[in-house]
């Protein structure tokens, strides 16, 4: 136990003395994570939507895949973006192996079929007749899908979170693509990885306390958001 | 009434899952006219609706919006705004009350200003000013109804389209809600179509009655022609014309035509000549029931002995079956059948007017 009273104290010391490597730790695991959740909400929500208001041969393969999707172990992923980045890879030419682009883009990886998945069920789940109900008021397509979406707006703001959740808190696909560098691909899990298999435990414990105040944080702003707006 | 056709429909064909759905040869709404679809579910009543909202494209045919081709794509966009359609659940959006009946105005870009004075005078005329803060899922079954009827209805629309709107509701807010749909209609001069699986709602709200059996229009008329005068079996039978025979005429006397059904001779009214095959029906409501003999002091020209074989309440009034030598079934108040001390086994005289029977040929 006091080595976890000593982690929450290390915590409180690196938080409230601002220390500027963990600052920038933080800083970047926000930039990452949000940025592949921005991409994964625009491309998981919008295609989400596409398959759930349409009909194509292949639509329960493609929503098999796209749920099979969302438990990705994310080592998988580390290892399919590192082959597809490497050197000599399909993507190589790039160069972008162990940089902040590369963890966006494998986190997005893991993000967008979650984000997805759960569009594809909330948009569903609406009532049948209404998409007609919207369209007989006279709306638009747009005007019809933006009211959809507006209807679907718990769930999806939960896709959102559970999207979020998955990338700030993983490990295994970051570590392979980002590598961990000091000051450069270093984030939260990476380094609390790293000072725990140093014996580090109290900087790791510190890490660790500090990462689940951001996704607390960030979870209930979205949570604030979601349930705003909700008459009485 | 006005004349005028609103919406039509020539030789329309509507395909849905590769299986044709639709096959209307012809069909016309008229300003300030409403029309009702009765008909078994299945029959096409839906598809109809919502193709006349633009909402189902037709396989073939013409669709005509005040003698103008119903556009397609994006363009029927500004048909939809022209008109508007109730479904039979609510399909409220997540927000209050207000801002549902808000929901067709906003999308059509109105000013928030006059938003707020169309969406109030809505409210009260639904009867749910009291409710405009409220949320839409805290609505009772009829408020979130009402609720629905008046987002249709505050955008103005030149054709109401009503698909079963009040077929989740319990009668007492059925009744209520048909008395203010009825108002409505007649005040604000909308032309309506209304699918019901209730006769009694189409009989008071309908100036035109169209009744569908698999896709298609079998009848169109006045609602009494409908009911008392179907034109085929089928329409005789789903209008509660539950007293259907088939048999060959014999005689025609004075314009009256014989007909010889299980040994007993009946009379009835109507253009035929011996020897025809014919199908006849009577009303429940138009055959009476004595226990004395009324045969020398009636103009009825069908008077038949008889026995009670079973009686169903049916809260107003009660459904008495009836042998006659072959099974008749008459329509009774429940004051009748406690003074006249009917009871299953009574004897009974059973007897109808000539011009009671509707008669058409069978095919």
């Amino acid at each position: 136990m006091e080595v976890l009273f000593q982690g929450i104290r290390e915590a409180l010391r690196l938080l409230l003395t601002f220390d500027k490597e963990v600052l920038s730790i933080t800083l970047l695991s926000l930039k990452v994570s949000g940025l592949a959740t921005l991409i994964s909400v625009g491309v998981g929500m919008g295609g989400g939507t596409a398959v759930a208001l349409t009909e194509f041969p292949g639509k329960r393969l493609l929503v098999s895949v796209v749920n099979t999707g969302m438990g990705l172990p994310p080592v998988v992923v580390g290892l399919f973006v590192t082959v597809m980045l490497w050197r000599n890879g399909p993507l190589g030419q790039w160069e972008i192996l162990y940089t902040p682009t590369a963890m966006v883009i494998a986190q997005t990886v893991i993000a967008a079929p979650i984000v997805m998945g759960i569009t594809i069920a909330a948009i569903q789940n609406l009532p049948p007749n209404l998409k007609l109900q919207i369209l007989s008021l006279g709306a638009s397509r747009p005007q019809m899908l933006l009211l959809l979406v507006r209807e679907a707006r718990l769930p999806l703001l939960a896709a959102v979170m559970a999207g979020f959740g998955g990338v700030i808190s993983e490990v295994g696909a970051s570590i392979m693509v980002g590598g961990n560098i000091k000051g450069y691909t270093r984030v939260l899990t990476t380094a609390t990885v790293m000072e725990s298999g140093k014996g580090n435990f109290d900087t790791a414990i510190a890490l660790g306390i500090i990462l689940l105040t951001l996704c607390f944080g960030i979870n209930y702003l979205l949570t604030v958001v979601q349930q705003r707006e909700r008459p009485r | 009434m006005n004349r005028t056709p609103v919406l039509e429909a020539r030789d329309l064909r509507v395909r849905r899952g590769g299986t044709e759905v639709l096959a209307i040869n012809s069909f016309t709404l008229h300003e300030n006219e409403t029309v009702a679809l009765i008909g078994p579910n299945g029959a096409g009543k839906s598809s109809l609706m919502l193709t006349l909202a633009g909402l189902l494209e037709p396989a073939s045919g013409q669709l005509l919006f005040r003698n103008e081709p119903l556009p397609t794509g994006s363009a029927a966009t500004g048909y939809r705004r022209r008109i508007a359609m109730v479904f039979q659940e609510p399909l409220l959006f997540d927000t209050t009350v207000f801002g549902n009946v808000a929901a067709g105005l906003k999308i059509r870009g109105i000013p928030p200003g006059e938003i707020r004075d169309r969406v109030d005078a809505t409210l009260r005329r639904f009867r749910i000013a009291h409710l405009a803060q409220r949320s839409a899922r805290k609505l009772s079954g009829g408020e979130a109804q009402r609720t629905s009827l008046a987002r249709a209805f505050a955008t103005r629309p030149e054709v109401i389209i009503l698909d079963e709107p009040f077929a989740a509701l319990d009668p007492p807010t059925r009744q209520l809600l048909t008395d203010d749909l009825e108002q409505v209609l007649r005040e604000w001069r909308t032309a309506a179509i209304l699918s019901t699986h209730d006769q009694g709602e189409a009989l008071r709200l309908a100036d035109r009655m169209m009744v569908m059996n698999n896709g298609a229009i079998v009848q169109s008329g006045p609602p009494s022609e409908v009911m008392n005068r179907p034109a085929t079996e089928f329409v005789a039978a789903f209008v509660g014309m539950e007293n259907i025979f088939s048999g060959t005429t014999t005689t025609t006397v004075g314009g009256l035509l014989s007909l010889e059904i299980a040994g007993t001779h009946l009379e009835f009214m109507g253009d035929g000549v011996p020897g025809e095959n014919v199908v006849f029906c009577i009303r429940p409501e138009h055959v009476t029931v004595s226990v004395g003999t009324p045969e020398s002091h009636t103009s009825a020209r069908n008077v038949f002995p008889g026995r009670i074989v079973r009686i169903v309440p049916l809260g107003l009034y009660q459904k008495l079956y009836l042998e006659c030598g072959f099974t008749l079934v008459a329509a009774v108040t429940n004051q009748s059948l406690q003074e006249l001390q009917l009871a299953p086994g009574s004897p009974v005289f059973a007897s109808f007017k000539a011009t009671a029977v509707h008669l058409f040929r069978s095919g």
